[in-house]
Parts: structure tokens; C-alpha cells; sequence
């Protein structure tokens, strides 16, 4: 029996300062609603000083690679690695971004006795990720699943008039109870083969294959699928569309980054800590062969782009397209994912940190442009080009992004994925992703095509305050700039790869 | 003289003169369009301080020393841990005899084409910030050499040209730009592929000895810097450079565009406004050739000699099958869309020729069929002003009414049918001589003679239908030509009609390059068999 050591538990909180930072902020947003009952204009303050000191400590963690909460002498529940730190990164300045899209949302305007609830819940969804991502135990990652989960049913469901937000918390909460459920007896079932949930020792453990290979099998699948629910890959999607169009768009927005990105931190360390056998010179992962992952992880990727990408085709709602559209993104990542290489493992970070400007900035120009005319039908963008150019353009620019072209970052992403993947001799996936590209710029240039090739006789305006200003340039910039000078955004992922012990 | 980056300033001029549009008021259409007629004039301008300081000697093509007015910098440089994510990109640019009748074309026939877009009225602002972008585009295609900053441009025409046609087209433009999107992008990935399967496959040695992989387009001409087991490297056994070559060809292709890639063509041609009619016609579509000369044909020398029969038989079929789709036509745009697929078949002839004649009468070709072929563009602009349809059977006797328009028409039809003295028949000639001159092209090259003959046919015929016989009552209030008319009509003829009667100071230009691209391609057959053999 392995026994935690309090000083070492002391220690080790040394480690966790940004999270407990996190938490403080936590109980201050509730004490705050509490207090000042009748001023709610407080709480995105809190929030954000909240967030700003977090960074602070985060920025104090780079570089570092240790291991926390040691459970006997060479593994601990959390490590602390760069890996962890490139994810936490994107998970903070998504919820900055949120807090700053929540300011201005006239849909969570409308809930605002409530507010300390909102802004509650985003921390507790923060939390969850946080630990996540650091998780090196199953049960850990459970829990934070779950804490990321509760939050983000509630959250989905915020407006309580809107039958279109209850519905999609409903749908949200069933399919994300069964799917934790399935996780929870995966975990169970591999404590009950190895005596063990910790990460690092089950991957000691089966390289002595002690283990009856179907059982083994059956619970990887079981927490594989937990983990697929939350970054909503074929076939764990079905909830994606629904929630995310009935959503509000700010917690849209922040499902389709943070929570993504949580689950596909996680699931990259299941799977690069769990399985490694060894790293070759050139960064190919060698993995211990239960299960051929490298064809598993292929094929749902490809099935999940192309049916994000055809689906999308047909949508009418601008927020059920973005839906779509980030499924097809989850199958581009899970492509980099599938490749096994930290050359791959680059090429997924450097996506995701472009994906979160440009679709964030999509949501965002969505939120805005909503709520004025109160809808996201695409018909409805009729002229937007003309009568609001600002936004328009700016949509515009992050929709290109989102397909992938030149000269915007999201092209970026797309040359080191397709890099990574030739690299590996995997040219028949890099044909098949980018027809999917082709594919996917019929319903990018659907939404440009409807703002500024059709002239509308209603004018909208829509008056842009500094905020909103800022927070737009904040997206739209670092959208262009990575497209024509990348090297520090490169330079980041690369020093990001490394993952505790490997 | 020296130092001043013109090719810098050719390329990145239009985005400061879209800077400036965005920043005029909407209202001030007349400054907009004078910024953007300043700014293609003066390209025109730097392009003749091109021509005046260009060394006629020195070759290119695969030699980085004799390329000119170069510009290299490091643009990005991300030095791995081991070799993971290790990436250089250049900022390198240069012209050689390839490139540089191109760039001239390019300045021309955006200048003209500025000109031509006086009668836009939607959009002003809108309308030339993109067009100015896709000058930046296209320039910056024709004298990028490392093939990364190659792409980016490529794809940088995209969006702007969708909106060209899709916002000020005709009825059914929306429809005719997607279709144009959705092909080049689709070939463009392909590019893109075979881009990063080069990357992996060759090697540049830095100055202080270290090898890297490269982008420069110039070191994966060079078989010494094959990696030993890069998927495009001769050195591996198991290399996929002919399917490579094929799918880049095929990318290029849809730009030519090349049978049976063709059919975004006459939709584009037929909806797009008159000026981008001009571009699109007069430099776009040159790009998918000098994309296949620049890459293609000295990155792959081998497969290009193994394919050249192939290429030459596209060739016949998109002259005939161009020439005889156009006599079928009854709308005026079409008709001149169909015979840019016909002439752009006498470029891919002429550079299956791979002998001097071949290739020069090729590069003469994109060169003459830019100037032609825009003002066959502008000839229909005209009348389309005035009638507002294109039917070619709707006119008739249009020489009474208008003799002085008619003239250029006569000039310009002479030309594209290739009647001695005008500039066509030079280049067809040269193509005609290249093909015969080699034993792969030669029955192709005779059986594209028919070509010229179907050319003078639709020529001739549509000539008699709208020009000639009795005037059509309904026209008797159409006018002659305007001044700004005579503007974009009077240079492009004189060029047309210089280079028919003496062609040397353009063949010079190119004389130089093309030797290099020969003698590269042909000697490059013993380097590549001895690869094989091991």
C-alpha cells in the first residue's frame, strides 16, 4: 500500500499555487455575490483579477518539469510538466476571453441575478481542466472530469427563459452521464487488473503482459469514449450540435476551446504515458502493442473530419456550422494525435493555439452581431458585409483562418500538421484531410458569399464599444500575425512537448 | 541601382495603395481610383527600370548566382532540439529570363486593366483595394524562388478574386466564383503536398556547414542535395516522384487551364467584369504554364522527359478541343474563353518541345496571348458597354458604325489567328518549329496545325457575324471609341503589332534562361540515370 507523506504533501503545494489561486477566486466571486447582492457589475472584475494573478503564478511554473502529490518514490498524481503549462496557457486566455465576451452578451445580461452562478461555474469548469491536464492518476482525472462536466451542464443551460438552452443542458447531462459512467467502469476494471490507477504505473505494470489482453482492451475503449464525449469526436458527437447551438454563445465558445483542449491534453497523456514502450532518436513514440492505435486513431479522425465537414454543408444556423465545424477541427487534432511523433504533438499544439483565436473570434463576432438582430441564421447576414464592414471583415478573416488559407495563421496550422504527416509517410490521411479542407471552404465562403456577394435593403448598426474593439483586434491580430511570422508561436510548442518522464 | 529592392517594391506597392483606398472615404471615388492608376503605373514604371538594368547573359533557372535583382533574407528560423520542428523559410525573391516577361505582362495588363475598371460603380473602395491585393498576388507569384513564399502568394489571389467576380460579376456570378474558388483550391493542395514531400527531400548546406531542410526552390533543383530516403529523392528506391509530378502538373493545370481541368474557365470568363476578364485571362492563366516551367520542369528534369509526350498530347487536345468548342459558341465571351484554352495549348506544345525553339516560342506565347487575349477582353468590353449583350448573332455591320473600333478588332483577330506581322504568328511558329524539332512532339505538332486552321475559322466567322454585312437597325446610336478606349486599345496594339514585325528584343530577354533550362534538363538525364542505377 502506497502511503502519502505529509511533508511531501506540503511541498507539493508549492506546486498547485496557480489552481489554488483559482479556487480563492472561486470562493471571493461567491462571497462577492453574497455580500454585494445588489451589484453584480463586480464579479467579471474578480473574475479577471482572479485569472491575471493565476498567470502570474503559471508564468512562474515555466520551464519546470516536477512531479507533485508523489504517491510512493516515483509516481505522484500530478505532474507539472511544459506540456501541462502550453495547455493551461490556452485554457487561461480562453476564459479571459470569455469573461470579456460574457461582459457584453445581452443573452447572459438577461440572467443577471444569477451572475454569481455564472461566473461561479466558469472557475469550477476552469478548475476541472486545470487538474486535468496535470492529472497522472485516472481517479484524478475523473474527478476533474466531472467537476469540468457538472459546471458546464449548469452553464449550458444558464438562460432558464430560453427552451433552447434547456434543452441543450438536458441533452448535454445525459449523454455526459452515460459517457462518464462508461469511463468510471473502464477505470474500474483496468484498478481491478492492476491494483492500480496511476498512469505511470500501469504503463511499468503491462510491459509484462500480465494482463488478459480482451479485458484490458475492453476498459482503454470504455475510458477512450469518456474522454472522445468531451472532445466530441465520431462517434461520441452527438451531443455537439445540439448543445452548442442551444447554448448561450459564450459558453459555446468556450466549450468548443477550453474544453477541447482539456480533453485532448488528456487524452494525449493517457495515451503517450500509458502505452510508451520508448522514444526513438527522431521522436517517434514507440507504443507497447495491445492495441494498434496508430490505425484506431486514424480512422476515427478521418471519419470525424469528413463528417463534420459534410454535415456542416447543410446547416442554415451560423452557431450549428460552427458546431459542425468543430467537430472537423477535433479530426484534424486527432490526425496530428494519430501520427505518434512529438514532431505531431507540435503540429497539434500550434493548431490549437490558432484555433482558439479564430474560433473564438468567430463566436465572438457571432455574439455581437446576435445581439442586435437576436439571431444566428445565416440568412440573416444578408449585407452584413456593407452595413456592418467591420465585422464583417473581421468574420471574414477568421473564417478563411478556419479553412486553413493563406496568409492567415490558420494556414499555419494546417502546414505543420500536413508537415508532421508527410514526415511520417502518411500521405494517404494528408490527401484525404486536405479534400477535407476543399470541402469544408464551400460553407466557410457560404457565410462570406451571404455578407457581401447579396445586398440587403435592411440596414443593421451595431455600436462597438472600446471593449469590444480591443477584444476584436486581440483575436484578429495574433489571426494574421502567426500567418506571416510564426517563429515564437513554433518555438513555444516545441519547448511544450515534453510530457513528465518522457 | 544596386541595392534598391524593385522586386520588393513591384510586389508589395499594391498593399500600401490598399492601405491607402481603405483609408480614402467611400465617397471620393475619383482619388481611389487615381491612387490605384498611380500605383499600376508606377509598377509599369519599376518594371522598365527592370528591363534597363537586366544582364541579357545570365541564365537562372537552377543557378542562384545568375539570377537578378535578388532579395534574401531570413524570414523565418526556428532552430529545433534535434530535429524536431526545425524550419527555415527565406524571403527570396529574383527574375530571370523566365520570370521577367511575366512581371512586364503583369504591369501592362494590370495598368490597362486599372483603366478599364474607370466604369466601375459598386463598390468603388471595395472594388480596388482587391484588386490591388490580387496585383500583390500575382507579382509576387512570378518572382518568389523559395516555393513556400511561392504558395503563399498562389493562394493569396484566391480570396480577391472570388470577390471580384462574385461581387461585381454578371447574374450569375456567384455560382462562377465558387466553382473558380473550389477548383484552384483544389489544385492548389496538391501543390501544397508535393511542397512538403520536397521539403523532405532536399537538403541546403548553410555557411557554416550544417545541412537543413529547405524550401528554396533553387537547392531542390540541385540533385546534390537529395536527402537519402526523402519520399521525392531519387536516392530512395522507393520514391513517389512521378505521382508527385503528376499532381503538382495537375494543380498547375487547373490554372492553364488544361483539359479536361477547363471549365471554371468559360463560367469565370463570362461573369467576371471586363477588367477582371483581362487579368484573368491576360496573367492568371499564365501562371499554371510558368508554374510548371519554374517547378515542375527543373525540380522533376527526369520525369519531364519521360512525360513530355504526355504533355504534348494535352497540348493537341486543348488547341483542337478549345478551337472547336468555341466555333460551337453563340456568346462573344465565351467565345474568346474557349480560344484561350485553344492558345494556351500552344504553350504546353511548345514546352513539350524541350528543345530552345520550343520553350521560347512557349514563354513568347504567354507573353503575346496576355497581350492578345486582353484586348480581345476589351473589344467585347466595349460593345458590351454600349448593347449591353453578347450575342453574336444579335450584331451585324458594326464596321459601318463603328469603323475605328473595328480596326483594333481586325488587328487583334488578325493576331490571335496568327496572321504574319502581328505578334501571334511569331510565337505559334516558334511552338510549331519546337514541336516538329523533337521525335516525341512531332505528330502532335502536326495534327495541332489544324489548330490555326480552326482558329481562323471561328475568327473569320464571328468577324463576318458581328462586324461585317449589313448594320442591325437596332445599333444605329452605338458611338466609336472613347478616349479612355483608345487608352487601353492604342498600347496593347502596338505592342501586339512590335513584337509581330520584330520580335529579337523579347526572345533576347529570354534567349539566356532558356538555353539554361535545356541544357539543365538535358544534361540532368546522366545524373538522373546514374541515381537509378544503384
Amino acid at each position: 500500500m502506497n502511503k502519502l507523506i505529509i511533508p511531501d504533501l506540503l511541498n507539493s503545494l508549492n506546486s498547485i499555487l496557480p489552481e489554488i489561486v483559482l479556487s480563492l477566486t472561486l470562493v471571493a466571486i461567491i462571497l462577492s455575490d453574497l455580500i454585494f447582492h445588489k451589484n453584480k457589475k463586480l464579479l467579471p472584475y474578480i473574475s479577471l483579477i482572479g485569472l491575471i494573478i493565476t498567470f502570474v503564478f503559471l508564468i512562474n511554473q515555466f520551464g519546470k518539469s516536477d512531479a507533485a502529490f508523489p504517491v510512493a518514490a516515483q509516481f505522484s498524481f500530478l505532474s507539472l510538466d511544459p506540456f501541462s503549462l502550453f495547455f493551461k496557457v490556452i485554457i487561461l486566455v480562453s476564459s479571459i476571453l470569455i469573461i470579456l465576451f460574457s461582459v457584453s452578451s445581452k443573452e447572459i445580461e438577461s440572467g443577471l441575478d444569477r451572475h454569481g452562478e455564472y461566473y461561479g461555474l466558469i472557475f469550477g469548469m476552469i478548475i476541472g481542466m486545470f487538474f486535468m491536464i496535470s492529472a497522472n492518476d485516472l481517479i484524478l482525472i475523473y474527478l476533474s472530469l466531472e467537476l469540468l462536466s457538472l459546471s458546464s451542464y449548469i452553464l449550458a443551460g444558464f438562460v432558464k427563459t430560453s427552451l433552447r438552452n434547456s434543452e441543450a443542458s438536458l441533452k448535454y447531462l445525459i449523454y455526459g452521464a452515460a459517457s462518464s459512467g462508461i469511463m468510471l467502469f473502464g477505470i474500474s476494471i483496468l484498478f481491478g487488473i492492476f491494483g492500480s490507477t496511476n498512469l505511470h504505473e500501469i504503463n511499468e505494470l503491462i510491459r509484462t503482459p500480465a494482463a488478459t489482453q480482451l479485458t484490458f482492451l475492453i476498459s482503454v475503449i470504455f475510458i477512450f469514449a469518456g474522454i472522445g464525449f468531451k472532445i466530441s469526436i465520431v462517434p461520441f458527437h452527438f451531443w455537439t450540435p445540439d448543445v452548442y447551438e442551444g447554448a448561450p454563445i459564450t459558453i459555446t465558445a468556450f466549450l468548443s476551446v477550453a474544453s477541447k483542449a482539456a480533453g485532448f491534453a488528456v487524452l494525449i497523456r493517457f495515451l503517450k504515458v500509458t502505452f510508451i514502450d520508448s522514444l526513438t532518436g527522431n521522436g517517434y513514440w514507440q507504443l507497447i502493442g495491445y492495441i494498434d492505435w496508430q490505425t484506431l486513431l486514424i480512422i476515427i479522425a478521418i471519419i470525424t473530419m469528413t463528417f463534420g465537414n459534410f454535415a456542416a454543408l447543410w446547416q442554415d444556423n451560423l452557431k450549428r456550422m460552427l458546431a459542425y465545424s468543430s467537430i472537423a477541427h477535433a479530426g484534424y487534432l486527432m490526425l496530428g494525435v494519430s501520427i505518434f511523433s512529438d514532431q505531431g504533438l507540435i503540429a497539434v499544439l500550434i493548431y490549437f493555439f490558432i484555433y482558439m483565436f479564430m474560433n473564438l473570434g468567430a463566436f465572438y463576432v457571432v455574439m455581437l452581431i446576435a445581439n442586435k438582430i437576436n439571431s444566428e441564421e445565416i440568412d440573416d447576414y444578408r449585407g452584413i458585409g456593407y452595413s456592418l464592414p467591420l465585422l464583417g471583415t473581421t468574420l471574414g478573416i477568421f473564417l478563411i483562418s478556419l479553412t486553413g488559407l493563406p496568409p492567415t495563421a490558420g494556414f499555419i496550422g494546417k502546414l505543420y500538421l500536413f508537415i508532421a504527416l508527410v514526415d511520417a509517410n502518411m500521405i494517404v490521411p494528408a490527401i484525404i484531410a486536405l479534400l477535407n479542407t476543399v470541402v469544408s471552404l464551400y460553407y466557410y465562403v457560404r457565410v462570406l458569399r451571404v455578407m457581401f456577394l447579396i445586398k440587403s435593403d435592411k440596414t443593421v448598426s451595431v455600436n462597438l464599444n472600446p471593449l469590444n474593439f480591443a477584444v476584436l483586434m486581440f483575436m484578429v491580430i495574433p489571426t494574421l500575425l502567426l500567418g506571416v511570422y510564426f517563429s515564437p508561436l513554433v518555438n513555444f510548442a516545441k519547448e511544450s512537448v515534453q510530457l513528465l518522464g518522457f | 541601382m544596386n541595392n534598391f529592392p524593385i522586386l520588393t517594391f513591384l510586389t508589395f506597392l499594391p498593399i500600401l495603395g490598399m492601405v491607402i483606398v481603405l483609408m480614402l472615404p467611400k465617397k471620393q471615388e475619383l482619388s481611389i481610383k487615381i491612387t490605384t492608376l498611380l500605383i499600376t503605373g508606377i509598377q509599369i514604371i519599376l518594371s522598365i527600370f527592370l528591363l534597363m538594368g537586366y544582364n541579357f547573359s545570365a541564365g537562372g533557372i537552377n543557378d542562384p548566382s545568375s539570377f537578378q535583382f535578388v532579395e534574401k533574407f531570413r524570414w523565418i528560423d526556428i532552430t529545433g532540439f534535434a530535429w524536431i520542428g526545425k524550419i527555415k523559410i527565406d524571403y527570396f525573391l529574383g527574375v530571370d529570363g523566365l520570370s521577367t516577361p511575366l512581371v512586364l505582362l503583369t504591369a501592362i495588363v494590370v495598368f490597362i486593366a486599372t483603366i478599364s475598371s474607370w466604369s466601375i460603380d459598386k463598390s468603388v473602395k471595395g472594388y480596388f483595394a482587391m484588386f490591388l491585393l490580387l496585383d500583390t498576388g500575382m507579382m509576387g507569384t512570378f518572382v518568389a524562388l523559395d516555393f513556400f513564399l511561392f504558395y503563399i502568394f498562389w493562394e493569396l489571389m484566391l480570396l480577391p478574386m472570388y470577390f471580384l467576380i462574385g461581387i461585381w460579376g454578371g447574374p450569375r456570378r456567384e455560382y462562377a466564383a465558387i466553382k473558380f474558388f473550389l477548383y484552384t483550391l483544389f489544385g492548389s493542395i496538391f501543390i501544397l503536398l508535393v511542397m512538403i514531400g520536397l521539403y523532405f527531400s532536399s537538403m541546403e548546406t548553410l555557411a557554416d556547414g550544417t545541412r537543413v531542410f529547405t524550401f528554396n526552390m533553387l537547392e531542390m533543383m540541385n540533385p546534390a542535395n537529395y536527402t537519402a530516403n526523402g519520399i521525392l529523392s531519387p536516392l530512395n528506391p522507393n520514391n513517389l516522384r512521378l505521382i508527385a509530378y503528376i499532381a503538382l502538373f495537375a494543380g498547375f493545370a487547373i490554372k492553364i487551364p488544361m483539359f479536361p481541368f477547363h471549365t471554371w474557365l468559360p463560367d469565370a470568363h463570362v461573369e467576371a467584369p471586363t477588367a477582371i476578364s483581362v487579368i484573368l485571362a491576360g496573367v492568371l492563366l499564365k501562371m499554371g504554364t510558368y508554374g510548371i516551367l519554374r517547378v515542375c520542369y527543373p525540380v522533376f528534369p527526369e520525369i519531364t522527359y519521360q512525360l513530355a509526350w504526355w504533355i504534348a498530347l494535352f497540348g493537341m487536345i486543348n488547341i483542337i478541343y478549345g478551337a472547336l468548342t468555341a466555333m460551337a459558341q453563340k456568346d462573344f465571351k465565351k467565345l474568346i474563353a474557349y480560344s484561350s484554352v485553344s492558345h494556351m495549348g500552344f504553350v504546353l506544345l511548345g514546352m513539350a518541345g524541350l528543345n530552345t525553339i520550343g520553350i521560347s516560342g512557349a514563354i513568347l506565347q504567354m507573353f503575346n496571348h496576355g497581350t492578345i487575349t486582353a484586348m480581345l477582353f476589351l473589344i467585347v468590353g466595349v460593345i458590351y458597354d454600349r448593347a449591353h449583350i453578347r450575342d453574336l448573332d444579335a450584331f451585324g455591320g458594326l464596321g459601318k458604325q463603328m469603323p475605328i473600333y473595328t480596326g483594333f478588332v481586325t488587328v487583334a483577330f488578325f493576331a490571335a489567328i496568327g496572321l504574319p506581322g502581328l505578334s501571334g504568328f511569331i510565337s505559334e511558329a516558334l511552338v510549331f518549329l519546337g514541336g516538329f524539332g523533337s521525335d516525341t512532339t512531332r505528330i502532335f505538332a502536326v495534327i495541332s496545325t489544324l489548330g490555326i486552321l480552326l482558329g481562323a475559322t471561328y475568327m473569320l466567322w464571328t468577324m463576318q457575324r458581328v462586324y461585317l454585312g449589313s448594320l442591325n437597325e437596332k445599333w444605329k446610336e452605338l458611338k466609336d471609341l472613347t478616349a479612355r478606349e483608345y487608352f487601353m486599345l492604342v498600347p496593347l496594339t502596338v505592342i501586339v503589332i512590335f513584337l509581330g514585325v520584330y520580335p529579337s528584343p523579347m526572345l533576347d530577354l529570354m534567349n539566356a534562361s532558356v538555353n539554361a533550362m535545356v541544357k539543365f534538363i538535358t544534361d540532368a538525364q546522366g545524373v538522373y540515370s546514374a541515381f537509378n542505377s544503384f
